[in-house]
């Protein structure tokens, strides 16, 4: 104990060396003179020592855990909460009951801001599904996710400024166009490994955006396009309230519709190979999966859903512009993959719940919002490495299971 | 563990769910300021975000209006459309009365929609694109800036009239400002036919330097260059120019016009030209506004602070005006009764633009913008 | 032809602060195969810092080179004190995580450091000095080549210099390499791999912030933001040049700053980023693994 104040006590004063510049000094150019905010000095001692002294006991906690973990390795392998929740039935009737309760009566219990948030969570859930598919399970790694929702949002704006298209045409097409890229920007790259694909991608992203920008007969550049209908409902005209609502009942639909389709992909041929391929791609191709084929599905599919993602969010905000597709976006969609538990598709969306609606809740903190998002990221990174719900892979144990359950009704 | 952790979630879920739905007392006045509080553009944002506070603070200090204190409700938008929208919802949901913003003109069309349905004003300090006024879409919306157009001719006819360039150079950040501005500018040159448009490029905002499109500029043998865009981007320009030995003149917009330009540029900055607000530092209100500014937090304000500043002014007038922050007297009180400002003596047009808030071009001679006459 | 020359000093001057920040990049990837996004960052707080000392500094009436010295000194110690703590508390718990979990803490360092300047000292541009003397011998050629761009290249050059001596003939360079080879096996001959990895941090920190000072004053401005497009374009540089290998990550960022200089003298500065990023894509696919990288054998 005294040796871990102790150490803390060093950890303080080395971040008070490490702050001292930007928190406690300020040169006042208009006056010529500096400012000593020697206040912060001591919040960022006393703030540095208290979360020394946590931090200490966090990790002794974790690596307590890894030991015990280390020691008893049956004990780990028992499904966590999120795959119990899948199998287990009963678990998984009244949870989900509840949850299909909460899910449609959400947007008439609360106010308009909340379901107008939540829809751009589901958005991004489904983002964050489609590029599960890419990264969680054909591990490819995608930076610049964003470019094909912005393919997405930017169908349907086109579209219809130009041809007058509806919401509902565009959004197949929106999801076509997407896959379409999808293949068209797999095909160069097919032969890059992990960092390099990273890089790679992430140019595509910056490079979408860039022509996006410049390119205003058709995109309209950064002036936008202004003035995109909301989803309609057989011509019937609707206040925001009902749009936004009728928006994220549309959004659930969509979201139960891809976990739908990728949950059964998992399973398909396709999605067999493509987890071959995560884990070694030598072994794979020599067991005959057609390595092209295998990969520009993965990428069509992860951009299908950008594409379609793309295509409500346009119509969501009734306004797009470039802002909208940096390589912030493609960073924060990757972090719901790898933070939800690399494949997992519960974790996908208790993720992108919890990153989209974070920045919102944090308003109340004002300017420290985004602060307060970064060290959120690096301590859930920390703490749940391997992510929120990690994906436990499916065994496939044969008889015994039946056995087993033959025993236990026996 | 991984229960609780589960349950954890749920009751932070619950809870965020319960807390906004509290809250509308109708004793004070509310206002909500949304723009770039975090990101990249930031800079844009919190200055008008710090001047209805300090406007907020004053009134409040002094009994408040109609008897009824201000709050101020900052909201940040980043200046992405979605997150725009849901900062407006956000707003709405809280009830403001009157809204001061957004900052980007592409963030305020995607928000302006809920306004308008919500029967909100909103007063923007810096959304500078003509549609927002001139399309009719938007009849909730006003500006305490000009629009590009206006900026665009202005600077146009001072390159080619007072100046006498021929060979005109036009560079823009590619941003929905700059961008307009510049459009305006070669349109309105090309139109007048005193000189030629030898170069119309966007440059990238936050590359690290310009000196290769300040060597283009030199091959074209532009005389003059009018560049659309903001100050940081504009004292990169004008110090790289002289780096490279050029001397010629550069105008830039109002986003330039301002002490954030004269202090990043420095010694570069002399011999500038920037259309900009008419002389507005000889108003007591706008000296006062500086010096308060100035003693609060120790240097200069920002860009759009005195639109910012302009804006809180014109918006608690009204109120003041229409007895209340009923939508038809705002509207009435807005277009028809004048308020002394940090931008001069305005009120608004049919459309939502200022009246009053007169054009110029200025000059920086001896480290100060100085109007030409 | 003195358009291209001039469009070549700029490119190479880009090319070689690129360079500065690119080798902490592809150092840090050697080793522990993590892509550093808040390295960018490291390069802002050098360049934060130095302008707080410099500015100090004059108001206590110093002034020229003593400042200069100075607060290079200070902001590069700062910097290898922020590289050093950010290994410590963002990617060494994560050593054996799965391999994208460092990446996405990296991503939350970057947006928490961005923010914590913002906050401690302000969003607007700061206005940086012009701490490079001009040269009275550069005047003449000064539209093709001033003063500044030279002190950019020759510092970078000696620092790249540093570095290759660094690596090739001390103790820690050797342990470095061996741990870039096998870090298992450089831990079972007693390297200690822990601080080997500290001081592949501290080195490509030192390095970032010499970068910061000099573009802070060369371009004479800087924000809480400058971080992010450098950090971006040095990681395209590194890759470019093949990632892990240094002076791979030199000859990247030198292609890397022709290119852009050049697409936007010949063809247009709104589109420079499309040509950078398409040269990448067209080099990779011609040589997957960069320019110097080597082709690695994937074993069965």
């Amino acid at each position: 104990m005294v040796d871990n104040i102790k150490r803390s006590l060093l950890v303080s004063i080395w971040f008070v060396f490490l702050t001292f510049p930007l928190m406690v000094v300020k040169v006042n150019t208009l006056k010529n003179i500096v400012e000593w905010r020697w206040i912060n000095m001591l919040w960022v001692a006393i703030g540095a020592f208290v979360l020394s002294i946590v931090w200490r006991w966090a990790m002794e906690r974790r690596q307590l855990k890894n030991k015990k973990a280390e020691q008893g390795e049956e004990e780990s392998v028992l499904p966590g909460f999120g795959q119990r929740l899948l199998e287990d039935p009963k678990i998984f009737k009244p949870v989900l009951i509840a949850l299909a309760l909460v899910t449609l009566v959400f947007p008439l219990v609360v106010d308009i801001y909340q379901t107008n948030i939540m829809v751009l969570a589901l958005i991004f859930v489904v983002l964050g599904l489609g590029l599960n598919v890419t990264v969680g399970l054909a591990g490819l790694l995608d930076l610049g996710y964003v470019a094909f929702f912005a393919v997405g949002a930017y169908t349907y704006g086109v579209l219809n400024s130009f041809f007058g298209f509806g919401f509902w045409i565009s959004l197949p097409l929106g999801g076509l166009m997407g896959a379409l890229f999808g293949i068209v920007l797999g095909f160069p790259i097919l032969r890059l490994r992990g960092d390099y694909l990273a890089i790679v991608t992430l140019g595509f992203g910056s490079i979408a955006k860039i022509v996006i920008e410049n390119w205003e007969e058709v995109f309209n550049g950064a002036k936008g396009i202004a003035n995109i209908p909301r989803p309609g409902f057989f011509g019937a005209e609707m206040s925001i309230h009902t749009a936004t609502t009728y928006t994220y009942y549309l959004m659930i639909l969509m979201v139960l519709f891809a976990i739908f389709i990728t949950n059964r992909l998992k399973d398909s041929r396709i999605g067999r190979a493509w987890m071959a391929l995560r884990e070694d791609e030598i072994a794979c191709v020599a067991m005959g999966v057609d390595m092209a084929r295998t990969k520009l599905g993965a990428y069509a599919f992860g951009a299908f859903w950008a594409g379609l993602a793309g295509v409500i969010f346009a119509s969501r905000n009734t306004y797009i512009n470039p802002n909208s597709f940096t390589f912030m976006e493609s960073a924060l969609v990757l972090s719901i993959v790898v933070m939800g538990g690399m494949g997992s598709i519960i974790g996908v969306i208790v993720a992108a719940l919890v990153l989209i609606l974070m920045p919102e809740y944090l308003r109340a903190f004002a300017e420290y919002r985004m602060l307060m998002f970064g060290a959120v990221m690096v301590l859930m990174m920390i703490f749940r490495p391997e992510g929120l719900i990690a994906n436990v892979r499916r065994k496939y144990a044969g008889r015994k299971v039946v056995t087993e359950d033959a025993n236990a009704r026996g | 563990m991984r229960k609780s952790v589960i349950k954890k979630l749920v009751m932070v879920a619950l809870l965020g769910l319960i807390m906004p739905a509290t809250g509308f007392a109708a004793d004070t006045i509310k206002i909500g300021v949304a723009g770039p509080h975090t990101g990249d553009l930031a800079p844009y944002g919190i200055p008008t975000k710090e001047a209805a506070e300090m406007v907020a603070a004053q009134v409040n200090a002094a009994g408040g209006v109609l008897g009824m204190q201000v709050e101020v409700l900052p909201m940040d938008d980043q200046c992405k459309p979605e997150i725009a929208t849901n900062a407006a919802t956000k707003l709405v949901s809280e009830g403001v009365d009157v809204v001061i913003g957004h900052v980007c003109s592409g963030a305020t069309k995607a928000a302006m929609g809920i306004y308008k349905e919500a029967k909100i004003i909103a007063v923007s300090p810096s959304a500078t694109n003509p549609p927002l006024t001139q399309s009719g879409d938007y009849p909730n919306f006003y500006r305490t800036i000009a629009p590009d157009d206006d900026q665009g001719k202005l600077a146009s006819d001072f390159a080619t009239d007072k100046l006498g360039a021929k060979r005109i150079a036009i560079l823009h950040d590619k941003g929905d400002y700059g961008k307009g501005f510049a459009d305006f500018a070669k349109q309105f040159i090309e139109a007048g036919g005193k000189a030629e448009v030898v170069l119309f490029e966007g440059v990238t905002p936050g590359a690290m330097d310009y000196s290769a499109v300040v060597q283009k500029v030199r091959r074209e043998k532009a005389d003059a260059v009018i560049f659309g865009g903001y100050h940081p981007e504009a004292s990169k320009l004008v110090s790289q120019m002289h780096k490279k030995r050029m001397k010629i003149p550069f105008i830039g917009p109002d986003g330039v016009k301002g002490n954030g330009f004269l202090e990043i540029a420095g010694k570069d900055a002399e011999g500038v030209y920037a259309t900009g607000p008419m002389d507005v530092s000889s108003y007591a209100v706008n000296q006062k506004a500086k010096a308060d500014y100035i003693s609060k937090y120790g240097k200069e304000p920002g860009t759009f602070f005195d639109q910012g500043y302009a804006a809180m002014q014109v918006i608690l007038n009204a109120i003041e005006v229409a007895g209340g922050t009923e939508y038809a007297a705002l509207e009435k009180a807005l277009k028809n009764s004048y308020v002394d400002t940090a931008v001069g003596k305005i009120k608004f047009d049919a459309k939502g633009d200022a009246e009053g808030v007169g054009f110029s071009v200025f000059q920086v001679q001896d480290g100060k913008f100085v109007e030409l006459k | 032809m003195e358009y291209f020359l001039e469009l070549s000093s700029s490119g190479l001057v880009r090319g070689s602060i690129y360079a500065l920040i690119a080798l902490g990049y592809t150092m840090v990837y050697g080793i522990i195969q993590l892509i550093n996004f808040a390295h960018g960052e490291i390069y802002m707080i050098g360049a934060f810092v130095a302008l707080i000392v410099s500015g100090v500094l004059t108001i206590y009436g110093f002034s020229g080179v003593s400042i200069l010295i100075l607060a290079g000194l200070i902001a590069v110690i700062y910097a290898a004190a922020y590289g050093y703590t950010l290994e410590k508390i963002a990617y060494r718990p994560l050593r054996n995580a799965p391999r994208l979990s460092p990446l996405i803490s990296a991503i939350g360092m970057s947006l928490f450091l961005q923010n914590y300047v913002l906050l401690a000292q302000t969003p607007d541009f700061l206005r940086f000095p012009a701490l490079i003397p001009d040269f009275e011998f550069m005047e003449p050629i000064a539209h093709i080549m001033g003063s500044p761009e030279l002190v950019i290249l020759v510092t970078s050059a000696v620092s790249r210099v540093g570095l290759t001596v660094l690596i090739k003939y001390t103790r820690i360079g050797k342990a470095m390499r061996a741990t870039q080879q096998d870090m298992t096996m450089a831990r079972l001959v007693g390297v200690n791999v822990d601080n080997v990895i500290s001081m592949t941090f501290i080195i490509g920190s030192v390095l970032a912030a010499i970068g910061g000072v000099l573009v802070g004053s060369y371009i004479g401005q800087i924000n809480f933001y400058i971080g992010f497009m450098a950090g971006v374009k040095a990681f395209t540089a590194a890759v470019l040049g093949g990632i892990g290998n240094i002076p791979g990550a030199v000859l990247g960022a030198l292609v890397l700053g022709l290119t852009e200089a050049y697409a936007a003298g010949y063809i247009s500065s709104a589109y420079e980023d499309v040509f950078a990023f398409g040269v990448l894509v067209l080099i990779l696919i011609l040589r997957p693994s960069g320019l110097l990288g080597k082709a690695v054998k994937q074993k069965v």
